[in-house]
């Protein structure tokens, strides 16, 4: 089967633990106004198989240590689920590390089909980045153009087949950092009994080229970054102790 | 009982029976240290009020446009100045160049054009007896090459296709052991040396009758090396007693190489677990404390920092400042299995805290899997905040140099005391392409005479053809020119290290070798990636030629893409590596000035930029005078699958083929490694 990729990262440091092969792949439903990426949204991008793409991890394997090993990122990369698995198999005939890097919108609960590919899915995946765009759902729709209940369900999914899930958060500032919205976070969060880490992304404005090249409107135009002290105040409401 | 006071308290061995061998000294006596920096001593009063001293004079000397006093009289020889302060009373390791701190000595040997050059450049007059004698009586190394340089020769130079030939400048690159000087004394040297000399006997061949005058120039040298020690009050006849006799005797042999040479590179050696064995037996005795081992390093290294050379400003341009490649090897591993970080490796690293980040001396820090962690933690900690400190694989180079080799100017590594180079500059193998593609005429220069294209290499046969450029036929003819090109550049450096031995030879720096040394006959390779580029173009995608009317290949026209060096794809790789063997085989094969053995490098670090401003168009699409990448690097910007790949491309580059050294500049911000500490 081929796999549509955007491109590789042979040194990736912040998708996951250790060291990390990154692959992005092409394409992605979600349209969020914070997007770095919008280069991976469209369909489209180069073929590669995913023997191909084995391969170009191993060479970096030395580099992978205990920790590291590969991630698929994108777009969204379980847009292309049957791939991934059949990446994700071979990989770990491999002995590599694999993690996903997911907003889980393609998950359907309520889907027999959707659950057992899922399921297969995370008999190979070692590791779920899971990116909760909005814990409120008018607001995720207007943030990224859909629904968060699949995401959420995803991650009831992942808690219940015990796999390990880092949650990750954007901060964009006056979206997604007022104090209300990061403690419902929490609360969805705590209910979840396989997290491992809370990860804060604090927005930044290094996206803004492409949306320039690609001849784009910037969707955020004028928002700053978040301050230090908005970013410690989310880590706190977020990563904190339970009280 | 030991034969000096100097060595009682010491392992004796190999080392004390009638043998120079500093490397078992050190392995019978170093103590590995595994702990943490913990131990270490702020900087004191004295150490403050003397870097304030020299950080006003550096401050001043920046206001003076770059050299703040030059010597125009006084030929610098060992014993040429008084002794030199910054504050008498302060400092615990005493020795200055010339007779005052930032006062830049006249080292006329190299050639005489070069120093009254530098010091018109900078306001100043040579003074006309000096002038005369170099001009009229004594013939420098610059006026040695060029009386012999053929005419070839000197196309090549002054088209760059050969680069920062050191025909005109001291060649440096030689590490003496300074060592020596502490632990046996000079006298001892002294003796040696005569013994060496008395060997020499039988059918006196040109060979041996330049080995004995050479072996009296160094016995001459070792004499004055003792004088200039005098002329500071010190005696360094016999063994160092103290860690500050032996610290200071170790610099004192440093100064005298420095005063002695202007070299390129005037490298230190590897000198912290050796001096930990003086400062061990010191602190054991309770005749120091840790605040005085700090303060003796902190003022050894502060006259390291402050080591300064007249140049010319091409010169500086040339390496981006005003380098002088105090190169210190710190730490490695024995071949043994223990780690030869001592606490010394500490201290000297935590001259960057006590005196301030400084990009001289070079702390290079030979690291290894398996260095001990506390001291990976440790410097990590120090570069993170001061970007000081330069990394080497020892792991690499331990197999082949043993564990007491030490690194001149930023890769070259040698074995202390064993080994010496011919340093050769570089071949730029991007134009050598170029001259490929058109028969060995010039893109950029004109003959002077005729105004046209200047002819640099025989008149090979140039693509005539202006079909998209076939692969083979440019492979068969770039091959032809780099069989050219390797021979000229040998000879060249036959010629100019011929040269150099006669009219400037170090006679200091190699008595503190072994006789029987091993010479390294260093070449080196500029415009690797872009040559390699360049034929994945040609291969890969298709380039038509775009002539001028002299029918010269000025400029290139691209169709499709192509795998380019420095993205992991062995396709664009393997050129690169064909062109390093193809071009080192070449060298190889030609006879190498005093039996030396040829290496090559691949370690343009700043002066890709100048080489690049004398390389025409070239097939990769790299525009005319825009930069070459520095040493093994990619093209700039061309690697886009992150750094593992860029580096995974450098790596496939067989260091066997280029055992002088792979140099591959590397910038991260802090984000990109990662998010926790």
């Amino acid at each position: 089967m081929v796999g549509r990729i955007h491109s590789f990262e042979s040194f990736g440091t912040v998708d996951g633990p250790g060291i990390r092969f990154v692959v992005f792949l092409q394409g992605c439903p979600l349209r969020c106004q914070y997007c770095h990426n919008p280069d991976t949204w469209k369909s489209g991008g180069e073929e590669h198989t995913a023997e191909d793409i084995v391969s170009r991890a191993l060479r970096y394997k030395n580099y992978f240590g205990e920790k590291g090993g590969v991630t698929v990122t994108g777009g969204e990369p379980l847009l292309q689920i049957d791939f991934v698995i059949e990446l994700f198999t071979l990989l770990k005939e491999k002995g590599l590390h694999t993690c996903i890097d997911t907003s889980g919108i393609t998950f359907r609960a309520d889907n027999h089909e959707s659950v057992e590919k899922h399921k297969k899915l995370l008999s190979v995946t070692d590791l779920v980045l899971l990116d909760i765009k909005h814990i409120d759902d008018v607001a995720c729709k207007k943030l990224t153009g859909q629904s968060n209940a699949n995401t959420l369900a995803f991650a009831r999914f992942l808690s219940d087949h015990q796999k390990p899930i880092w949650i990750r958060q954007v901060l964009v500032p006056n979206i997604t950092d007022d104090d209300e919205s990061l403690k419902r976070t929490r609360a969805f969060i705590d209910t979840l009994s396989t997290v491992e880490k809370v990860e804060v992304l604090p927005y930044h404005t290094m996206g803004v080229v492409k949306y320039e090249k690609l001849g784009m409107e910037y969707p955020l135009k004028g928002v700053e970054a978040p301050t230090k002290e908005r970013v410690e105040n989310a880590k706190r409401i977020l990563c904190g102790e339970r009280k | 009982m030991m034969q000096y006071k100097g060595w009682e308290g010491f392992v004796p061995g190999k080392w004390c029976n009638d043998e120079v061998d500093v490397r078992d000294f050190i392995q019978r006596n170093y103590t590995p240290y595994e702990g943490d920096g913990s131990f270490l001593a702020p900087a004191t009063d004295a150490t403050k009020k003397l870097w304030d001293i020299v950080c006003d004079l550096t401050k001043k000397e920046l206001a003076n446009g770059g050299v703040l006093n030059a010597d125009t009289k006084i030929v610098s020889t060992l014993t040429s100045h008084d002794a030199g302060y910054l504050d008498k009373d302060l400092e615990k390791i005493v020795g200055l160049q010339t007779d005052e701190p930032f006062k830049r000595a006249l080292q006329p040997f190299g050639g005489i054009r070069m120093s009254e050059g530098a010091l018109e450049m900078y306001g100043y007059t040579i003074d006309p007896d000096v002038k005369e004698i170099f001009t009229k009586y004594r013939k420098t190394h610059n006026e040695g090459v060029f009386d012999a340089y053929t005419p070839e020769m000197r196309a090549a130079r002054s088209a760059h296709i050969l680069t920062g030939l050191p025909d005109a400048y001291g060649r440096g690159r030689i590490i003496g052991d300074y060592r020596r000087v502490a632990l046996y004394g000079v006298d001892y040297l002294i003796q040696k040396k005569e013994e060496d000399k008395l060997a020499i006997n039988g059918d006196m061949t040109p060979e041996k009758v330049r080995n004995r005058e050479e072996i009296a120039d160094q016995i001459k040298a070792l004499k004055a090396l003792k004088a200039m020690a005098a002329i500071y009050g010190c005696d360094i006849s016999k063994p160092a007693e103290t860690a500050q006799q032996a610290i200071q005797a170790l610099y004192f042999g440093y100064l005298g190489a420095v005063k002695d040479q202007n070299g390129a590179a005037m490298s230190i050696g590897r000198n912290t677990t050796f001096l930990d064995v003086f400062i061990e037996r010191d602190l054991k005795k309770g005749l120091i404390t840790e605040e005085q081992a700090q303060e003796f390093i902190d003022h050894f290294v502060m006259k390291l920092r402050i080591v300064k050379f007249m140049r010319t400003k091409e010169y500086n341009e040339l390496f981006s400042g005003d380098p002088t490649w105090v190169t210190e090897a710190i730490g490695g591993m024995g071949v043994d299995g223990r780690t030869l970080v001592t606490k010394t490796a500490f201290r000297i690293l935590h001259t960057l805290d006590n005196l301030g980040p400084a990009p001289e001396p070079n702390l290079t820090v030979l690291w290894s899997k398996r260095l001990p962690v506390a001291f990976k933690r440790f410097c990590a900690d120090i570069s993170i905040r001061t970007s000081s400190i330069q990394y080497e694989s020892d792991d690499l180079m331990r197999p082949e140099m043993g564990d007491d080799y030490a690194i001149a100017c930023c890769v070259s590594c040698m074995r202390v005391g064993k080994d010496m180079q011919f340093f050769g500059a570089r071949a730029n193998l991007a134009k050598c392409l170029l001259y490929a593609i058109n028969g060995g005429k010039d893109e950029l220069m004109k003959d002077k005479k005729t105004g046209k294209p200047m002819q640099v290499s025989p008149e090979f046969m140039p693509i005539t053809s202006n079909d998209a450029l076939d692969f083979n036929d440019v492979c068969a003819k770039f091959d032809n020119m780099m069989t050219w090109l390797a021979d000229l550049y040998v000879n060249t450096l036959n010629l100019i290290h011929y040269m150099h031995d006669k009219y400037s030879y170090e006679a200091l720096e190699m008595s503190l070798h072994d006789t029987n040394v091993r010479r390294f006959f260093a070449t080196g390779i500029a415009g690797l990636s872009c040559a390699a580029d360049s034929l994945s173009a040609i291969k890969y995608a298709k380039v038509y030629p775009v002539r001028n009317e002299d029918g010269i290949v000025v400029d290139y026209r691209i169709e499709g893409d192509y795998p380019k060096y420095g993205n992991n794809d062995d396709r664009a790789d393997e050129i690169a590596v064909w062109i390093l063997k193809t071009f080192m085989k070449k060298v190889k094969s030609h006879y190498t000035y005093r039996d030396s053995v040829p290496t090559t490098s691949i370690l343009t670090i700043t002066s890709n930029v100048v080489y690049g401003k004398k390389t025409g168009n070239t097939p990769d699409g790299r525009r005319g005078g825009t930069p070459l990448a520095p040493g093994a690097n990619p093209m700039h910007g061309r690697d886009c699958n992150g750094a593992l790949a860029s580096l995974e491309s450098v790596a496939k580059l067989p260091y066997e083929y280029s055992r002088d050294g792979i140099s591959n500049t590397f910038s991260i911000t802090p984000g990109s490694l990662g998010k926790e500490d």
